[in-house]
């Protein structure tokens, strides 16, 4: 019983974060929209007898959807065919997964059922690292992709996405180390634990300098404006996708999109609180509105990190690639270096 | 603790599921497939493209792989130091305000734990700083740095 909840849990969850990739795309455009001042998808909507079933432009992400999967799939003759393939998967697989460990929510007691549902898909030992360890594997699509093309343009965004996302790899690590020195735990629900009894107790408020810089290899990881190098539409055409079409290309959309939804859950969880909203919600309560209650207030809290992400992709210019590199390497590491060094010495003192 | 690693893979089994359902079996019959000689070449802005890309490329970004392996292995070891860290000190805290007898190297953990790990650290650091004075850190070299270069 026990094993088939956990195992629902997980395809639950799976499936669940595959639809909020649309309605992310949907948000997207909207806000972006709104900061420009036009009015954004308005046109698609679904109505089913002359009841509106989905206000006018909800329906857009389903329309993009439907309209790639009629687009045809071609594959240049020169591509390496195989790794052509295998890039859009590794784009989207790995990437999902890298949620699996996130706590979402506290332990959710059914009484009448007898039920006790953890809401955290794996409690992996050292969960923080299955997700570290997931999130950069998804380089290799994009060095793949840019490969496998055996197109000029593919080349440069796979090469500078390679080498972007290896140089903040190493900002985010050291930036995680020292909210894990202050935590004194690798496991993710006991550090949302530490943090659920006072908004002072958050992270983002003991760590600011780790959180900074930890948001800001996060643009770079997931290659967002203002670190969208590798896809530079206005320099490399597309970058590491321009040798795509059809749903392969639209894979690399979704896997992108994935990647921000799981890096806000990594955010959201080390950062600001997890699932626990102080004051409001008792951890560890065995109401039956707890469960519900404690993962309406992470998915509010990561909607707020993704719109941070979305406003400053529309807000900021993209940055050139040899800032980029000295901002990663000269900056941000010997920072995160410090961070670390002065954590470890005032807890020692 | 094995059951949470099988959820990681239910995690990959779906997404896999999702991916090749919809890349390659919807998709494939829903999708025109019109070959032409002239869609599959390679594009280059619409002219011809030239030669193969499989081409030598810049050392810079050989370089920088060089230094993230080393350095990625850095923070891989740096991940049970800091979880062992508080737990350490805390445990030492407690013992002292039991007053139980501790020996010279309990006394001294939180100075033992730190001093060992900014030795590891610093060690890493001396071959950054070396990288760094090199200028392999500096995306573009002046044209004046490489004629300093050429002189020496």
């Amino acid at each position: 019983m026990g094993i088939l909840i956990t195992l629902l849990v997980a395809v639950a969850v799976a499936v669940a974060l595959l639809q909020v990739v649309p309605l992310l795309v949907y948000g997207e455009r909207k806000i972006s929209a709104w900061i420009q001042d036009r009015d954004g998808p308005n046109r698609v909507h679904l109505t089913i007898k002359g009841v509106p079933i989905m206000p006018k432009g909800l329906m857009q992400p389903l329309a993009d959807a439907i309209k790639l999967m009629f687009k045809e799939d071609m594959v240049p003759t020169k591509a390496d065919r195989f790794l052509f393939m295998l890039a859009p998967v590794i784009a989207v697989v790995p990437n999902a997964a890298a949620f699996c460990v996130i706590p979402f929510g506290d332990n959710w007691v059914i009484a009448s059922m007898g039920l006790d549902v953890n809401l955290q898909v794996s409690n992996a030992n050292a969960g923080i690292l299955v997700t570290l360890a997931l999130s950069s594997l998804a380089v290799y699509a994009l060095a793949f992709g840019g490969w496998a093309a055996n197109s000029k343009f593919p080349l440069m965004g796979g090469l500078r996405a390679t080498a972007q996302i290896i140089s903040y790899e190493i900002a985010l690590g050291l930036a995680l180390i020292s909210v894990l020195l202050t935590a004194g735990t690798l496991d993710l629900q006991e550090i949302v634990h530490q943090q659920a009894h006072n908004f002072t107790d958050w992270n983002m408020f003991k760590q600011p300098l780790a959180f900074f810089i930890l948001l800001v290899a996060a643009f770079a990881e997931n290659n967002r404006l203002p670190f969208d190098l590798p896809e530079a539409e206005s320099e490399l055409v597309g970058g590491y996708h321009t040798e795509y079409s059809g749903l392969k290309f639209s894979m690399f959309f979704m896997g992108e999109y994935l990647a921000m939804v799981s890096m806000s859950g990594v955010i959201v969880t080390l950062f600001m609180g997890g699932w626990s909203l102080p004051g409001i919600i008792d951890p560890g309560s065995l109401s039956f509105f707890h469960g519900p209650a404690t993962v309406l207030c992470f998915v509010v809290k990561m909607a707020a990190v993704l719109f941070f992400y979305i406003w400053v992709r529309w807000t900021l210019p993209r940055f050139r690639y040899d800032q980029l590199m000295n901002i990663g390497w000269k900056k941000l590491i010997p920072l995160a270096l410090l961070n670390i060094g002065v954590t470890a010495l005032v807890l020692a003192s | 603790m094995y059951l949470d690693f099988t959820n990681v893979l239910v995690f990959f089994i779906v997404g896999l599921v999702f991916v090749i359902l919809n890349v390659s079996v919807l998709s494939r019959i829903l999708r025109p497939s019109i070959p032409h000689e002239e869609k599959e070449t390679t594009y280059e802005c619409g002219e011809p493209a030239i030669g193969s890309s499989w081409i030598r490329f810049d050392i810079r970004f050989y370089t920088v792989a060089l230094i993230f392996l080393i350095f990625d292995v850095e923070v891989a070891f740096l991940y049970p130091w800091a979880g062992v860290f508080k737990r350490s000190l805390d445990e030492i805290k407690e013992a002292k305000a039991m007053g139980l007898e501790l020996t010279a190297t309990q006394a001294s953990i939180g100075s033992f734990l730190f001093f060992e790990m900014l030795i590891f650290v610093l060690i890493l650091v001396v071959g950054f700083v070396y990288v760094w004075a090199k200028g392999d850190l500096q995306w573009i070299k002046t044209m004046t740095g490489q004629e300093d270069q050429q002189k020496n």
